[in-house]
């Protein structure tokens, strides 16, 4: 679990992981935010099931894969935070979503 | 399509100092960058960061000036353009056409220069239990520390070797974090075999620096324990202690830290010439004293060509800018070599040390060969140090087989955390050198883009 | 050292023959080439393929059904020896058409290819737009159709191959990795390699080493006029599983990654070149399918050599000169495995070709008798 330092770093920035409200300073990453908010995993891998939080925070390890704004296995550490973002783990592979096409294709 | 003289991928210190070189010698260039902001992973988000003064030092003095620099030479109608959020996903190596993803859209750009300035990632640490939830490399913690000014709660142990260790360990110390344990992997006679290396009054200036943090990492309350053999993380569902030979802790957060490796992602998915460092353990591309690879098109410069820290890459930036604007024909020989000249000093200061820190922070063998067969090696597939040996008894000999039969390194990292780790699997099983047993050969995309964002087709197209 | 038979080339085809060959009680030596080779099994898109083989070449129709029926039994035998699972399924499989003009040449095509079937028969059906879109899920507004067969299936190409490896081992073969072919001589039935430092002698040779047999077969009296064709494949991430059944270019794996297939490329022996715009047409054909596929991420992708003759079809002989050796030569090393493993092995293990055979020889290349 990691603590913000708002003396420091004011954390102004309101998202929602797994939909509770979380503040955030700006320019934090989704990950951040997600091991802010102390989620026990941000992921269950689509081998085993097993529980993952970030690993590198830098874009290699591909450990943070999360939902942001309903978008799948976004890298979480890669994405800066906004205003009302919502972030959610990604429990296992991903869905196709064929009745979403249209929206999809766009 | 749009074109520059040079593209530049990373706007670390060695892609910045790069870019101000060739702006300065009238090249087009564009600098292209994954983060939101400049600085590398050093210097990550450091116009953010501000004044915390958990990052006091360096960071904040030679970061902030670098990133100011950068900036400055960013004024409208300026050589430079600057391109966060984007990432390079192909290079057509032989037109010179790269294909870059930004805000969801990919074009394609010419170029007639590529500086790969790709910088380092963290060695990874395959350990018993490093995937549970609380592990993370040390660099994760500090990213944490750089981007939201956060720091770990409670028991909070720091294992490995490096002078990241000291430096985070004094960091995270400031920021209030603790109880702070750092398990100092190293073994007996490194510090020997280290003075044997030399260089140390030439790098005076940096070993007075690192001393400095040992010290204050201890009156801060750093622990240290010495000599620790055989890591392993424990706990139900997340790391809840760790486990050495003879000794073992309570903790909350397990940074791990064996330093850092090349990112050589991309100039091996290029088909650059690579060849493996002993010193350094790891893949480095073959570079002439200019950074230029064995691809007419393509140079390297910082940590991706081999680990020199940040005041190195500065100067292999701007000495690999000097070559561009030579090749181009835009700087006569010998203009190019005078103007290189103060680099390459710099650049010798930078490195003397660095053979005396390779030895004192080489890897135990361990490290790079988990000696349990139950050690997840490729974190992404879940496939173990065991099935890795099973594969090269099958008669795998490289990472590349041992792929096509376990998927090791098929996942979206796409053996980035596994590549080495299981290279040197096979080369101790086969009984060869690791240098033998090869590299992962990655191909494009070098990170992942949706099939619609390459499709790139309007809407009333397909529904 | 003497065995009974070399075998020269690792992939699929090679392996699946000396498997063929060892568990038939032949002493079997496999010589492949190291960790970086051109390596086609590596590039393979793995469909079980029937209805877009043989045009104008029943034989070539005949063997491939003939194969993609021995794969249930190759499968299960592959699982009973390794306890490796090779995810074959042979759902059947649907060709998909994005044009009236795609639609109506396919169906010409498919009427053609049961009129060459003759006795074998062969059951298909074209699908309008509706009635593929029952078959298969979220079809985009572009698919005009499809023509569908119950023969067609799927494996994954990598299990494929380390099933057919830890088989061959477990069989009492003997594989040896780092062994290109550097010298050979050739005899009636006594034939002799210097590959890997190593000199192996037996009474039986096959060549099975791709692109490497253009090279390799005049040595042993046999010719093998085979060029690369470069085809590009992209794979996305593990998505849950939705695809009922493979389409002749997108298929989903049991791991649930999507894979998107395949072009046809000239381009020499380059087998590194990955270029955006064909990449780009792929996955423009696959959104125009499956509009849904678009959101998917691509993590992987790859180019590849096939192994193509001429004429596009196998080639398979035995030396006149040099009986005893034998070559083998495909595009379609898994959907052609279970062949290779059950019907071409025996025969070399018996000595000589069958004649139903005849037409595969190199000889249909100069030879206008034989290819009447």
């Amino acid at each position: 679990m990691f603590v913000p330092r708002p003396d420091i770093r004011p954390a102004t920035v309101e998202v929602f992981v797994e939909g509770r409200p979380v503040l955030v300073p700006e320019g934090a990453s989704a990950a951040a935010a997600v091991l802010l908010a102390g989620l026990p995993a941000i992921r269950e891998t689509p081998v085993k099931g097993a529980p993952r939080l970030p690993y590198c925070m830098m874009g290699i390890c591909f450990d943070c894969l999360a939902e942001i704004d309903g978008v799948a296995n976004r890298q979480a550490c890669m994405v800066t935070v906004a205003p009302g973002m919502r972030i959610a783990a990604q429990r296992g592979a991903r869905r196709a979503r064929p009745d979403a096409a249209p929206e999809i294709a766009a | 399509m749009r074109d520059y003289d040079l593209a530049v991928t990373g706007a670390g210190p060695a892609g910045m100092a790069a870019a101000m070189e060739a702006a300065s010698l009238g090249l087009s260039v564009l600098v292209l960058d994954e983060q939101p902001a400049p600085g590398g992973q050093v210097f990550r988000a450091v116009e953010a960061a501000g004044c915390d003064p958990a990052l006091a030092g360096e960071f904040l003095d030679a970061g902030a000036a670098l990133a100011r620099d950068f900036r400055a030479a960013l004024h409208p109608g300026g050589e430079v353009e600057y391109s966060p959020r984007s990432t390079l996903w192909h290079v057509d190596i032989a037109t010179g056409v790269i294909s870059v993803l930004r805000e969801g859209a990919s074009e394609e750009i010419r170029v007639s220069r590529l500086l790969l300035a790709t910088g380092a990632q963290e060695r990874p640490v395959p350990i018993p239990g490093w995937t549970l939830p609380g592990a993370m490399g040390a660099g994760a913690a500090q990213i944490l520390l750089k981007t939201a000014g956060a720091v770990p709660q409670g028991p909070l142990v720091i294992a490995g070797q490096g002078p990241l260790t000291w430096l985070l360990a004094v960091q995270l110390l400031r920021a209030g974090a603790g109880p702070v344990t750092l398990l100092e992997t190293g073994g007996k006679g490194a510090l020997w075999d280290a003075f044997r290396a030399g260089g140390l009054w030439t790098g005076r200036r940096l070993l007075t620096k690192g001393l400095a943090l040992v010290r204050e990492a201890k009156r801060r309350g750093l622990k240290v324990v010495r000599g620790v053999r055989e890591l392993r993380a424990e706990g139900e569902g997340r790391v809840q202690r760790v486990r050495w030979a003879g000794g073992e802790m309570a903790c909350d957060t397990l940074l791990l830290h064996e330093g850092v490796i090349p990112s050589t992602h991309v100039s091996r998915a290029l088909g650059l010439e690579h060849r493996w460092d002993e010193a350094q353990r790891c893949w480095r591309p073959v570079l002439d004293e200019w950074g230029a690879t064995s691809h007419g098109l393509v140079a390297v410069a910082g940590d991706g060509g081999g680990i020199g820290g940040w005041e190195a890459a500065t100067a292999t930036g701007r000495i690999a800018a000097i070559d561009a604007a030579r090749r181009l024909g835009r700087l006569p020989e010998a203009e190019a070599e005078r103007r290189a000249a103060p680099h390459r000093a710099r650049l010798a200061a930078a490195l003397a040390l660095r053979p005396f820190l390779d030895r004192l922070y080489a890897p135990a063998p361990e490290v790079l060969v988990p000696r349990d067969d139950a050690t997840i090696v490729c974190r992404c597939e879940e496939i173990t140090a065991g099935q890795v040996r099973e594969a090269a008894r099958l008669g795998a000999t490289g990472p590349n087989q041992a792929k096509a039969y376990l998927r090791a390194g098929m996942g979206p990292c796409q053996g980035r955390m596994c590549g080495t780790t299981v290279a040197a699997l096979i080369a101790a099983e086969r009984g060869i050198p690791i240098g033998e047993a090869g590299a992962l050969r990655p191909r494009a995309p070098f990170k992942p883009l949706t099939v619609g964002e390459l499709a790139a087709l309007p809407l009333e197209t397909v529904a | 050292m003497t065995q009974d038979v070399i075998v020269v080339g690792g992939g699929l085809v090679g392996t699946a023959i000396a498997y063929g060959l060892q568990k038939r009680g032949l002493s079997t030596v496999l010589l492949d080439e190291g960790d970086v080779a051109h390596r086609a099994s590596r590039g393979n898109f793995g469909l079980v393929w029937v209805q877009s083989k043989g045009l104008g070449a029943p034989h070539y129709q005949h063997w491939t059904r003939g194969s993609a029926g021995a794969w249930p039994g190759l499968a299960a035998e592959l699982a009973e020896r390794t306890g490796l699972d090779t995810g074959l399924h042979q759902p059947g499989g649907v060709h998909v058409c994005l044009s009236e003009e795609e639609f109506e040449q396919r169906a010409a095509y498919m009427a053609q290819l049961q009129r060459e079937a003759g006795n074998l028969g062969m059951e298909y059906r074209m699908l309008g737009h509706a009635e593929t879109a029952e078959m298969l899920p979220g079809i985009g507004r572009a698919v005009v159709g499809a023509s569908w067969t119950p023969y067609d299936g799927h494996a994954s190409p990598l299990y494929l191959l380390r099933a057919l490896h830890a088989a061959f081992h477990d069989a009492g073969g003997i594989y040896r990795p780092n062994a290109g072919v550097s010298e050979g001589t050739a005899a009636p039935r006594d034939f002799s390699v210097l590959a890997g430092g190593e000199t192996h002698r037996a009474p039986r040779i096959v060549l099975a080493a791709g692109l490497g047999n253009a090279a390799l077969a005049p040595r042993f009296g046999l010719e093998a006029p085979v060029r690369p064709q470069r085809g590009q494949v992209l794979v996305t991430e593990r998505t849950r599983q939705l695809l009922p059944m493979p389409t002749t270019t997108i298929r989903q794996t049991d791991e649930g990654s999507v894979m998107i297939g395949d072009s046809k490329e000239e381009a020499g022996y380059d087998s590194l070149t990955q270029t955006p715009e064909i990449m780009r047409t792929m996955a423009r054909r696959a959104v125009l399918t499956f509009p849904w596929i678009a959101e998917l991420n691509i993590v992987r992708a790859w180019s590849a050599l096939r192994v193509m003759a001429p004429d596009g079809l196998p080639i398979y002989d035995e030396s006149e000169r040099f009986p005893g050796a034998f070559t083998a030569n495909c595009h379609s090393g898994v959907t052609l495995a279970g062949a290779h493993a059950d019907i071409f092995a025996p025969m070399i293990a018996a000595g000589a070709l069958t004649p139903e055979m005849a037409p595969f020889s190199a000889r249909r290349f100069h030879d206008v008798r034989s290819a009447a």
